[in-house]
This record gives structure tokens, sequence and C-alpha cells, in this order.
């Protein structure tokens, strides 16, 4: 179509790319760390290996949570000179992620895991995947092959970036050195910012074995990453009005104002609002259990009062929830009667399962933040909600079904009593970590949370094994805290590796392990749905079985202290006993009834209007309406 | 189901083509078509996308694309305000005996004869997919032997850049 160009219109044409290239970083000018003048740090001369350590340290990490292989060796080197790195040596790949989250959960900073290039790389996936659905902070720095071996086939090679691709915020490859200190600088800003998640950073062996140079801080270059944070005003003012009018409002709280921080802000709207409040399994914590104002969690295993206040609500008001389908039940009769305000940092969440009536994108602490006084002046104006009516309702279903459970027909210990009684002695001051299962429902519905970042679970992914892992990092992040994990007989088998790793490292986290011989809630999905047939979930660790493996003295042969309690009378004395030691991990092994089932419960795919307060006995709406 | 059609901008970087198209897959959105290249901004590559997607899935694949971090910014071009074009190489038998025929059929769509051999022709078309369908309807008779067609790209009408705009907001929002 053109001639060969001219010299004049070659030199526009690179002064139009240099402008756009200006244009490109500017974008990113805004952020504080960008404010990039001259260096504070370098350059230095250094290898690939020694940038990756020096920009980890300059970025702010100081936990590292990781096990070496030959693709990232040159790294752990110089690795262990740093004085402002801390590496925790585990025992698989999932613990160090898992790890890595719980930091990230306990601390709300940017959890750190490390491992090599292929299986190393792969056994990454499950954290990755848990961290992503559940908008954890998280970077995963894996070592590649040399970069003249990407593609053949080379040993340990496996694709991550590509595996992961899915699973993952954002990924990098990187094969040249001076992309080093740039690249994990906008790992950690993404990971971070906006809604966070997981991003991966692969690293090719021969970038950290090549001479390259180091400079701090980094200019970030992400033209096409900029987070809405501040909320749209006439947003706020609808919301304001639609809150200020409801006569059945719900505040439907999910683990978003826990990652934002807003819990202190939220807890003024719960106020100020007279609303009743819902925290999600994601957001125990965000609102003090012991406000009056608030009816537990909502959803598959949520109180009556939380469910059936969202049924019956004209305005639902999500704050960082994404009406997830074990919330909602069947999506199409949902609150059927309410409108919804939905307020989220992600833009996608809005609208993708339930349609907003009023969309409200931003960060929910200036969310919450811009609220408060536009609902003050609605309340000024107009006067409070009547909203008494509603909460005599509410009050009702709280008095007809307050939580509570029977104790089981065998005569074996029941869970649940372990489980509040856990809570109860310990205090809301602690750290508490569940696996997936029955115990995990348990434990969001009888300990008593009163603060954020307090419960800690995997709960879009539902990863077993979650608990023990978590727990360590959650301890590393918070060591004056005590950290209770609560796990299952099953998920405990899963990652219970990592007590190595806790007894070694001086990381005496507490384990309640809530021991029913069975992976429990899948077989109390085959008592309620497949006619009692017990198909594979008898695990042989409880009463009147080989107990393969015998708990107590796998947690001695941990180098942890390991406690049996099998009777109602020995759970408070063990609880005791357990909280008293500090010097080294414990193991309590509660070998409880393996019939106590999780109640209430909507089961899969069924409308939230039939949810059940125990088995076979369902609330009477019509009663009430 | 309706025909919609994304220009995405993205910045040039390895792997891009693969997360977009990933993505499209991973949430269960069909592609129709799909053609990459790049723009006036060497930086910047443009995806053009054609989906068959209802309104509301639409805005949803919109939104999870805009997460893509290298994602810079996404359009989508109404056909009444945009040209689309699609690119068609085509080889059809062609004797002594048929080649006027096909000939007076390149003629009649504008298109072009690229490669000339005894018993066929390859033809260059450009167009809007009907046009293009209708061209091959035509040729049919004579014995289409093989098809190659680009994705669609399109462009919206008038002076008004939308890798302009990218920039100029871009510029002042930092």
């Amino acid at each position: 179509m053109t001639g060969t160009p001219t010299p004049a219109q070659i030199a526009a044409r690179a002064e139009a790319r240099d402008q756009v290239r200006t244009e490109l970083r500017s974008r990113v000018g805004g952020k504080a760390e960008t404010e990039v003048a001259a260096p504070r740090v370098g350059p230095e001369e250094v290898t690939g290996a020694q940038s990756i350590v020096r920009s980890l340290e300059e970025v702010g990490a100081d936990v590292v949570f990781g096990i070496p292989g030959g693709a990232i060796l040159p790294t752990y080197d110089p690795l262990m000179d740093s004085a402002k790195l801390r590496h925790i040596l585990v025992r698989h790949e999932q613990g160090g992620g898992h790890a890595a989250s719980g930091y990230a959960h306990a601390t709300g900073r940017v959890g750190v895991t490390m491992a090599t290039s292929g299986p190393g790389a792969t056994n990454l996936v499950t954290p990755i995947a848990d961290a992503n659905m559940d908008s954890i902070p998280m970077v995963a720095i894996t070592g590649q092959v040399a970069s003249a071996a990407i593609g053949t086939d080379a040993f340990q090679e496996a694709d991550i970036v590509g595996i992961t691709m899915p699973i993952t915020k954002h990924s990098y490859l990187v094969t040249d050195p001076a992309e080093i200190p740039r690249t994990i600088a906008e790992a950690f800003h993404i990971a971070s910012t906006g809604r966070p998640g997981p991003v991966l950073v692969d690293i090719a062996k021969s970038a950290m074995q090549s001479r390259t140079t180091f400079s701090w801080p980094q200019e970030l270059n992400l033209p096409g990453y900029h987070p809405v944070t501040k909320p749209h005003s006439k947003q706020i003012r609808e919301a304001a009005k639609l809150l200020a009018t409801a006569r059945r409002p719900v505040l439907y709280v999910g683990g978003g104002v826990i990652r934002a921080g807003a819990a202190d802000l939220l807890r003024q709207l719960v106020d100020l609002s007279g609303a009743p409040v819902v925290t999600t399994l994601m957001a125990r914590g965000a609102v003090p259990d012991s406000h009056p104002q608030h009816l537990g969690m909502p959803g598959m295993h949520g109180t009556v009062p939380a469910v059936a206040a969202l049924q019956k609500a004209d305005l639902v008001f999500a704050l960082g929830a994404r009406f997830d389908d074990r919330v909602t039940g069947k999506l199409s009769s949902f609150a059927p009667l309410a409108a919804i305000i939905h307020a989220d940092i992600d833009p996608a969440e809005i609208g993708k399962n339930r349609e907003a009536d009023v969309p409200i994108v931003g960060d929910l602490r200036e969310v919450i933040g811009d609220l408060l006084p536009e609902l003050a002046r609605e309340h000024e104006a107009h006067g409070k909600p009547d909203v008494e009516g509603w909460w005599r309702q509410l009050d009702e279903w709280r008095r007809t079904y307050p939580r509570g459970y029977n104790e089981p027909e065998d005569g074996h210990l029941s869970p649940q009593h372990v489980i509040q009684r856990l809570g109860e002695m310990t205090g809301p001051d602690a750290i508490y970590v569940a696996g997936v299962g029955q115990h995990q429902m348990w434990a969001a519905q009888f300990i008593s949370y009163e603060h954020p970042n307090t419960w800690i679970n995997s709960g879009g992914l539902g990863t077993m094994g979650y608990s023990i892992p978590a727990a360590m990092g959650a301890k590393v992040g918070q060591p004056d805290r005590t950290v209770w994990a609560v796990d299952g007989d099953g998920c405990f088998q899963m990652t219970n590796q990592e007590l190595a790793t806790c007894t070694i490292n001086d990381i005496p986290i507490k384990v309640a392990l809530i021991n029913n011989s069975s992976l429990g809630m899948v077989r109390q999905w085959q008592t309620l749905f497949y006619e009692s047939r017990y198909s594979n979930t008898d695990l042989h660790t409880g009463h009147g079985t080989m107990r393969v493996p015998d708990f107590v003295k796998l947690a001695d042969a941990y180098g942890c202290e390991g406690i049996r309690v099998e009777h109602a009378s020995d759970v408070d004395a063990a609880i005791k006993r357990a909280n008293e030691i500090d010097d080294r991990p414990v193991v309590v092994d509660f070998t409880v009834s393996r019939d106590a089932m999780v109640w209430p419960m909507v089961a899969a795919g069924v409308s939230n209007d039939d949810i059940q307060y125990a088995r076979g006995i369902s609330p009477a709406w019509e009663r009430e309406d | 189901m309706s025909r919609h059609t994304l220009s995405v901008l993205v910045e040039n970087k390895p792997g891009v083509l693969t997360r977009v198209a990933g993505l499209f897959a991973r949430r269960a959105f069909n592609i129709h078509s799909l053609a990459v290249g790049p723009t006036e901004h060497e930086e910047i590559s443009r995806i053009t996308v054609v989906v068959d997607v209802e309104e509301h899935p639409l805005e949803q694949v919109t939104k999870q694309l805009n997460k893509l971090i290298h994602v810079i910014k996404i359009v989508e071009l109404e056909p009444e305000s945009s040209v689309h074009r699609e690119l068609l190489l085509v080889k059809v038998r062609a004797d002594a005996a048929t080649r006027t025929g096909v000939l007076e059929v390149v003629e009649m769509f504008r298109a072009r004869v690229v490669d000339v051999v005894p018993d066929s022709v390859v033809i260059e078309a450009t167009g809007p997919a009907a046009k293009l369908d209708s061209l091959l309807a035509a040729l049919e008779p004579y014995g289409v032997r093989e098809i190659v067609k680009s994705g669609t790209l399109a462009i919206g009408r008038g002076a008004r850049s939308i890798t302009d705009r990218a920039f100029e907001r871009a510029v002042r929002s930092a």
C-alpha cells in the first residue's frame, strides 16, 4: 500500500512511539509506589537470583514459605544470607501455598510462597486456585527451566503460567533478568490492590544465573490495570435513599469487607441503619457476633433467621459478597421480594448472578465512608425508617430457631459441644482456622467471632487440607495470638506433614481434631440423599476402629503434644491444657460421634425457603407472613 | 442469540491472545471469529472478536475481559456505526469451458483473481460476511475446492479513534 517510508516519516513514527510509551507509563503514575524520581536503592550489580531476593526485601515481604529444587536453586543461595526475609522450609508445596494464604488472611499483607519448576510448581496449583476463589493476596514465585530449554519437555519442565492462567489474577514468565525487580513490584501491586488475588511469577533459571542490575523502587508498567476504588456519588445517594426507606432491609456482608479492612466502618453503617446484618462464611468476624443486629451466617448451613431475613427482605444490600450458590440456594428463588444494592470492588461480580438495582463499584472503605454521611442526611430529612415490625419478625425467628444441636444418640462426644467449648474457653482474640467439611461449618456456627481476620477458612474452592498449613501461616503472621486449627480427620490426613514444619520452626499452633472417623460431610449427604449407603467415607480413625493412623502417636512423632479426648467430661481439661502449652504444637484428638450432622441445612439446588432447621423440621413460613 | 463484535485493545505481550481466548472458553462463550494484529501504537495490539451471545452474558464477558491485566480497552462496534470486513481466498475449478463464467462472478463481486492455472483459479475478495457468502454461493456451481477466511475486522465510522481516546483517558486518569 505505501512505499518505502522517508527518513522524516520514520522519525515521526519513532517520536509517536516514544510518546505512547511515555503515556503508557504515566498511566500508573498515580500509585504511590510508582512516583519514581531517582532510585532509592542501586543500581547494584547483582545476579538475577540476588535481584529476586533484593526485590522481595524491598517490596516489604518478610516471610517466604517454600521448598527449593533444581530450577529455583540459584535463588536459595542469596536467600540464605537475607537478613530481612525469613524462609520457612515447608514439607509440601501445597502446604507452602496455604501457609502463605493463612499468613495473608491473618495479616492482610501479601503472602509469599516459593517453589521449583515442574512438580514443585504444579503442587501450588491447589493453593493458587484456593487464593483466587477467596481473593487472597498472594505471590507465588516458581523456578522455570533455563530459557533455552523452555518448550523442549526438559527435566522438571511444566508450563505453569499456562496451567495457572485460569486461576491467577495475573502471571508472568520472566526470562530477562533485567525484568525481575519490576515484575516482582508489579506482582505485589496486583496481588494486593483492587480485588486481591494470587499472582504467579515464573522465573527461568538462566535469568537467575545471569548478571543484571538491581534498583528500587520500580516504575510499574500496567496500562490496563486501574481498579476503581471511588464509588459513583449518584449510586451512593441511590443506595442511601433505598436504605433509608426500606421496611425490611438486610445487610448481606461478604468477605470483601474483611479484605477491604472496612469492618470498623461497617459497624457504623450497621448502627446507623438499624438494619439486620448477616455475615457469610467468608465474612465471619466482620461484624461482632455479639452485636444485637447480627443474625448470623446465611446460606446452606446458615441460621434460620439469617436465611429467612434474606428471603423476606424488601432490600438486600450486598457488601463485598458475590451471591455464591452456597448463599443463594436456588438462585431464581433467592430473596425474591428484594431490591438489590450491590457494592463490590470487582465490577464483574455485580450482576453476575443477581441483577443489581443499584450497582456500586468501589473499595468498601470508600463506599461505606461515602454512604454514612449520605444516609445520615436522608435520616435527617425524612426520619429513620420504621423497621420495628421487621425486628419483631426477626426476633421471633431468633427465639424460635436459636443456634443449637442434639446430643448424638450413640452416646459419643458431640462435635458441636467440643467446638463451642473451644470458642468459649479460648475467646474471640484467638484465630480459628478450619479445613473443609462438617467441622468447618460447626466452627463457623458455634464459635463466636468478634473481630475480623480471626476466622480463616477455604470458602470458595472448599479445599480439604487447608487448615494445618494455613494455621501455620497465620501463626507466623500473628505470633502473639493463639491459633487453633479446627480440623477434621479427613482434612488432617491431607496436609498434616506441616506439623513437622511447625515443630522445627517454633510455630506452636493448636489443632482441635474433630475426629468422626469419616469424611463427615460426604457421609452426611450419603445419610440424607443416598439412603445411608456409606460408599468410601469410612476412615477408621475413631471409636472402635484400628485407629490408623493413631493421631496421638502421630502428634508425638512430629514432636507435638498429643491429647485424646473421648468423653464430654474431659473436653474442658484438654482445651485448658492445650491453651497452656506454648512451646510446641498441640494436637487434641477429639473422637466424636460420626452421626452428628450439620443443621440447619438447605439442600443443594433447592430454594432457601425450604431450609430445614433440623432433620425433617422446616419452619412454617405461612404462619409468619 | 445475537452477534456482537468487540474490539479489544491489549498490550502487545506474549500470551495475551491465550488469555483472551482462554477466558472465552472458560466462561463458556462461543467465539464466532477472531482476528488479531498490530495497531498504530507499537505496544498495543487489537483483537477483533465476534461472539454469539445474549446481552446479559455479553456484559459479563466484557467485564471479565476487562479484568485481564493486559486488556486496555474494550469497545463494542455496532453494525450500523462501523465497517466490518472479512478477507476470503477461494480456490475454484475453472477450465477453458467455465473460466469465463467464473470471471464474470469475480467481476460482479468486485473480487480479484490472484492465481491462475489451467484448471483452477484463486480468487481474493473482501467485504462484509454477507457479501462473501453470496460470492461463495455464486461460485459453488463451478466447484469450490478450498476456502480460507480471515476473522472479521471492524472499525468505527467517523473521525473518532478508539485507540486515541484510550490514551487520552489514560493520560487524564494518571
